[in-house]
């Protein structure tokens, strides 16, 4: 049975790197100067003010794209809380508080503070700089997180009341579909980069509706992430099985 | 070597199949997923690489004085981590599901008690 499926994989494996290295050799070449859609989207982005050009690729050109991929991190956020919620024959266990070393402790809260701005620095200068709501939402929300390495997890608990987290998290996804209606009521497309000025080139407040979208992807990150690390340190660190059943 | 970058995408590929198809642990297994990812952000980076570019972003250069790499495919890189990142967080919650379950992560265990 093993040297069987192990048989079949040497064969598919060998005829699918075949045809991969046939068609790497057939690709463009590597650093060619032919991109035609590239060329498109930084004078584009150029005319719209946006001087981070991957963020106005996310946020306005493919905004509706973006659309997309922020429903797939809300859906799959929602199917881990289902996933990882408490079943009958489990019950919660306050975490004994635990010693932690003292130059952890020390560093732990010295870096949080500072992790926790340079998270809302990258989200608030994402269409300036590289980062965006994106990159930004993980640093912050991981930010928080030092807390549990540096205090312990009831520490953690009193400074993330989830129910505001996941509240946040829904109130993002409807701000970004709002901010893409309201093109629409106002008589062009949806998610269409039109309602807002541009803008003076690279300041905080260029680009039209590019810095707002990227807001409520960072505000949507940051909660989605501490709600999916929380459900998965509950799981770690409260929920145990019931003894005896 | 003008394909390297393209031909290392396709190594990382086979290798997180390889993996994939050997696993004997559900959690290795979804990290074998996740190299099997890392090669469409190789491939993607490599296609809109230019040479001498430098990142699409006019903060501090004067638009059109250096080439630049292809921002179509960076915004596809970060929706594919994204992506990427959201998927193993559910196999994740799965493989806890299964294994408080079953009381094992071993797949081929798994397939037995099925029946």
């Amino acid at each position: 049975m093993n040297r069987l499926r192990l048989w079949l994989l040497a064969v598919g494996g060998a005829g699918l790197a075949v045809l991969l290295v046939a068609a790497c050799l057939d690709l463009p070449d590597f650093g060619g100067d032919r991109h035609p859609y590239g060329d498109r989207a930084v004078h584009a982005s150029l005319l719209r003010h946006t001087a981070n050009t991957v963020a106005s690729v996310n946020f306005d050109q493919r905004a509706y794209d973006t659309l997309g991929e922020m429903s797939i991190l809300f859906a799959a956020v929602l199917g881990c809380v289902v996933l990882l919620r408490q079943a009958r024959d489990e019950h919660r266990a306050p975490p004994e508080p635990a010693e932690v070393a003292r130059p952890v402790r020390r560093y732990a809260l010295l870096v949080l503070p500072v992790a926790l701005v340079t998270g809302l620095y990258v989200i608030a200068h994402g269409q300036l700089s590289p980062g965006g709501g994106f990159q930004g939402g993980v640093v912050a929300a991981t930010a928080l997180h030092l807390l549990y390495l540096g205090a312990d997890y009831g520490a953690l608990e009193r400074v993330r009341p989830l129910g505001l987290y996941e509240t946040t998290d829904a109130l993002a996804v409807s701000a970004y579909l709002v901010l893409g209606l309201a093109p629409v009521l106002a008589g062009t497309a949806f998610l269409a980069n039109t309602l807002l000025p541009y803008g003076t080139f690279d300041t905080l407040s260029s680009g039209g509706t590019v810095p707002l979208l990227n807001a409520a992807i960072g505000m949507e990150v940051a909660s989605a992430a501490v709600v999916l690390l929380a459900h998965f340190l509950d799981q770690a660190v409260e929920i145990e099985e019931e003894h005896g059943s | 070597m003008h394909v390297l970058p393209y031909l290392v995408a396709a190594y990382l590929f086979l290798t997180g199949c390889y993996g994939l198809a050997t696993s004997r642990n559900l959690i290795h297994a979804v990290g074998c997923l996740a190299v099997c990812q890392s090669a469409t952000y190789v491939l993607l980076l490599a296609v809109g690489y230019r040479d001498g570019g430098t990142a699409p972003v006019f903060s501090d250069i004067r638009p059109g004085s250096r080439p630049v790499v292809d921002p179509v495919v960076q915004a596809l890189t970060l929706t594919d981590i994204v992506v990427g990142a959201t998927v193993t967080a559910l196999l994740l919650a799965l493989v806890l599901q299964i294994a408080k379950r079953h009381g094992t992560v071993d797949p081929d265990e798994l397939r037995e008690l099925r029946g």
